[in-house]
């Protein structure tokens, strides 16, 4: 293999903002460029990859049967969430009935004890989705590159991460060499201007952004998320609009850092202090794109204009206002659009131009990665507070991102409200987002689900999901039916 | 990985724009923790009629014969033809593992997402994008012949129909030479792991809260067995 000779600090954000015109994109990659191949790919160092049961069983044994030892232990973390039970945590691995699941669960386990990797195991209280694990802990920082064999891993890109999702080949490669190889994505800017208006949420706005867009919009790009409206949000706010940037095809989706960045960081556990913790502050601050950054695509919002949003079909794109209506393929163009839009309403057993509010709901799921943090579950119970689940509605539950997500609740008294309303309390995990677990949807059942895909199936064989906001599926709970949000509060 | 020069085999025609991974292999099947296992369980909501479990073989399963892959003339088929974005949604190599045991070698599309594409590469799927005319074409032509076959060869970039039409395909050179030579990935960067150390250790001198005082937060407390 040739190499081209690079200098082994390639160009440091410091250099590269001096140049200007940088984006955030630019600058962390700069940062961890290791060298260019004569082809023009390049090897990027990568900070920090998470590892789940699911995807990552295949590389350890990749490594193994290549006699190939983890490049550096303390870059990575593990945490089974994907198939771990929502009930009967405090039993451990027997609380999980199907052996095959179970398997995958112990495969971790023994992996992490074979090679020294840090997991937060099934009974640690700080087990939880990757997603929402890695923030809370502070493993993710800002600056960092970070992959985990997980396609929502664009999540991180909140605390301006470079943070993508890997197949299990790379995590292989990632655990062996430290290193990705990959060509450099272009850069798209997502700019928010205006204010959301009250009841409606980052999730409605990445709804309508990925709506916009298509789930094809961003391929080959990595979004930044600019404006006032992004500014606005909270880090759990920026969180799940991150995450589904894959949604819109974008590996990686970021934030700059600012004050309300630094504020979440500081004092996490496994975050910088002292003297350390001033010095990557420093560096923190940089990272934000130039002001006369160039970008390649832009893409502009305004964010008062946003509705609640429920997605109707069975792509994160097939998205309407709650107060609008479903679609009719025939006033499409594009006749493999029409067809899409065809057979998506087919299967989710709605008619063209129905009114979103007629759809009636069957379950109701609060969690995922994208909304099982606490501000979700706070604006959830704020809609649920003296109110009750409609009798038409079979199950509603509630599964926390983390079980310190869970104790907080708890703490809160916010069990109380979710219990009270006939929602269920359960532990945390991935559950119903993929119900890879013991939940799922039957077929032909509607869910209101504050998860990421409304994949065919993707809750239960014949399952028809429904995405919306933490306050939009508590609204819908207590109504039966998709309701304006807005009116209820 | 096996080496990927030439094939010729019969096209299957999935006409859907974004496919996604969920529906390529449903994630019940994800459970295993090796890497085959997964043909049976290609496109499973599609091709049977009821739910798939894990360890129910084909023959006990209800068959959806409307459904384009078990028509029987594409049984055999290598190449899959699709519509744009194929393979959105969830980092799943298991995919790509289910799309080549089933028996492709080949999916032209005009458009993959990104995650899919690149676990391709590193199982030895060849994804070759074509412009949406190009494979519209292809479409009808499998629709209106019997045992339509396409030529593929990856060192000349080409893609030949039995009438003799030849298209060309753009394709990444490292991406193209490791799938022509078979090469391990890994095998390849460590080649250079003189580089990677010596950046590593300017790295943590530049961002000195990432080096051994992470490790010290990451690893010490699990010594200790906390
Ligand atoms: S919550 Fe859903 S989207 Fe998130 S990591 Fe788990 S399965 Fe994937």
């Amino acid at each position: 293999m040739d190499w081209l000779s690079l200098p082994y600090a390639p160009q440091s954000p410091e250099a590269a903002a001096k140049q200007r015109m940088a984006t955030l994109y630019d600058k962390i990659w700069a940062d961890h460029l290791v060298g260019e191949r004569a082809d023009g790919q390049q090897i990027l160092y990568i900070d920090q990859q998470l590892l789940h049961e699911v995807t990552s069983p295949q590389a350890f044994e990749g490594l193994r049967l290549a006699g190939r030892e983890p490049w550096r232990l303390a870059a990575n973390l593990a945490t089974p969430d994907h198939n771990v039970p929502t009930e009967g945590r405090d039993l451990g691995l027997s609380g999980i009935d199907d052996s095959v699941a179970l398997e995958q669960v112990v495969t971790l386990d023994d992996n992490c004890k074979r090679y020294g990797i840090r997991q937060f195991d099934i009974l640690d209280v700080r087990q939880g989705i990757v997603h929402v694990v890695g923030p809370e802990q502070g493993v993710t920082l800002p600056g960092m590159t970070i992959v985990c064999g997980d396609s929502h891993t664009s999540t991180h890109g909140a605390f301006a991460a470079l943070a993508q999702g890997i197949g299990t080949s790379e995590v292989e490669h990632v655990l062996a060499t430290q290193c990705l190889v990959q060509r450099k994505m272009r850069n798209m800017a997502v700019r928010c201007s205006g204010a959301l208006a009250a009841g409606v949420s980052a999730k409605d706005l990445i709804l309508k952004i990925i709506g916009d867009l298509g789930t094809d919009g961003a391929t080959g790009h990595t979004i930044e998320y600019l404006g006032e409206a992004i500014s606005a949000l909270s880090m759990e706010g920026r969180m799940t609009v991150c995450n589904m940037s894959i949604e819109a095809g974008a590996r990686a989706g970021l934030v700059a850092v600012d004050d309300v960045t630094l504020e979440y960081v500081q004092g996490r556990p496994f975050a910088p202090v002292g003297a350390l913790w001033d010095e990557a502050q420093a560096h923190w601050r940089t990272l934000h794109s130039d002001a006369d950054a160039r970008f390649d695509v832009e893409y502009q919002l305004d964010a008062s204009s946003v509705a609640p949003q429920v997605s109707w079909g069975t792509s994160p794109e097939m998205v309407v206002g709650v107060d609008e209506t479903t679609p009719d393929s025939v006033s499409s163009g594009d006749p493999h659009q029409a067809d899409s839009i065809r057979r998506a309403l087919e299967y989710m057993g709605l008619a063209p131009g129905q009114p979103i509010t007629d759809i009636q709901l069957d379950r109701v799921f609060i969690g995922s990665c994208t909304n099982a943090r606490i501000e979700d579950l706070r604006d959830a119970a704020a809609v649920l507070r003296g109110r009750e689940v409609a009798g038409n509605v079979k199950q509603a539950m509630v599964v926390p991102g983390s079980g310190l997500v869970k104790a907080q609740a708890e703490e809160e008294g916010l069990v109380e409200v979710f219990t009270a309303a006939g929602f269920q309390w359960r532990d945390p995990g991935c559950s119903m987002c993929l119900a890879m677990n013991p939940d799922k949807l039957l077929p032909g059942e509607h869910c209101a689900s504050t998860s990421n895909r409304n994949f065919e199936g993707r809750q239960g064989h014949g399952g028809r999901t429904h995405l919306v906001s933490p306050a939009m599926a508590a609204a819908a709970a207590v109504r039966g039916h998709f309701a304006d949000v807005r009116d209820m509060l | 990985m096996k080496a990927f020069e030439k094939t010729e085999g019969i096209v299957a025609p999935l006409d859907r724009v974004n496919v996604d991974t969920d529906q390529i292999i449903p994630k019940q099947f994800l459970k295993s923790v090796k890497r085959t296992g997964f043909g049976d369980n290609l496109f499973d909501g599609w091709r049977y009629m009821d739910e798939g479990e894990v360890g129910v073989t084909p023959n006990e399963r209800r068959v959806n014969h409307e459904f384009v892959l078990n028509r029987p003339r594409f049984q055999d088929a290598k190449i899959l033809l699709a519509r744009r974005n194929f393979g959105c949604g969830s980092s799943r190599e298991h995919a790509v593992w289910a799309l080549m045991e089933f028996g492709f070698e080949v999916v032209i599309a005009p458009s993959f997402a990104d995650i899919f594409f690149n676990n391709c590469f590193k199982n030895g799927l060849l994804p070759i994008v074509l412009n949406e005319e190009i494979v519209g074409e292809l479409f009808e032509a499998v629709e209106a012949e019997e045992n339509f076959a396409l030529r593929v060869d990856l060192a000349a970039q080409t893609v030949a129909t039995p009438s003799g039409q030849v298209f060309g395909f753009d394709m990444d050179g490292l991406a193209r030479d490791k799938l022509l030579r078979g090469l391990d990935d890994i095998g390849l960067t460590l080649d250079a792991v003189d580089r990677i150390r010596a950046f590593e250790q300017e790295y943590f001198e530049r961002r000195a809260w990432l080096g051994t005082a992470r490790e010290r937060v990451v690893l010490d407390e699990l010594d200790e067995g906390v």
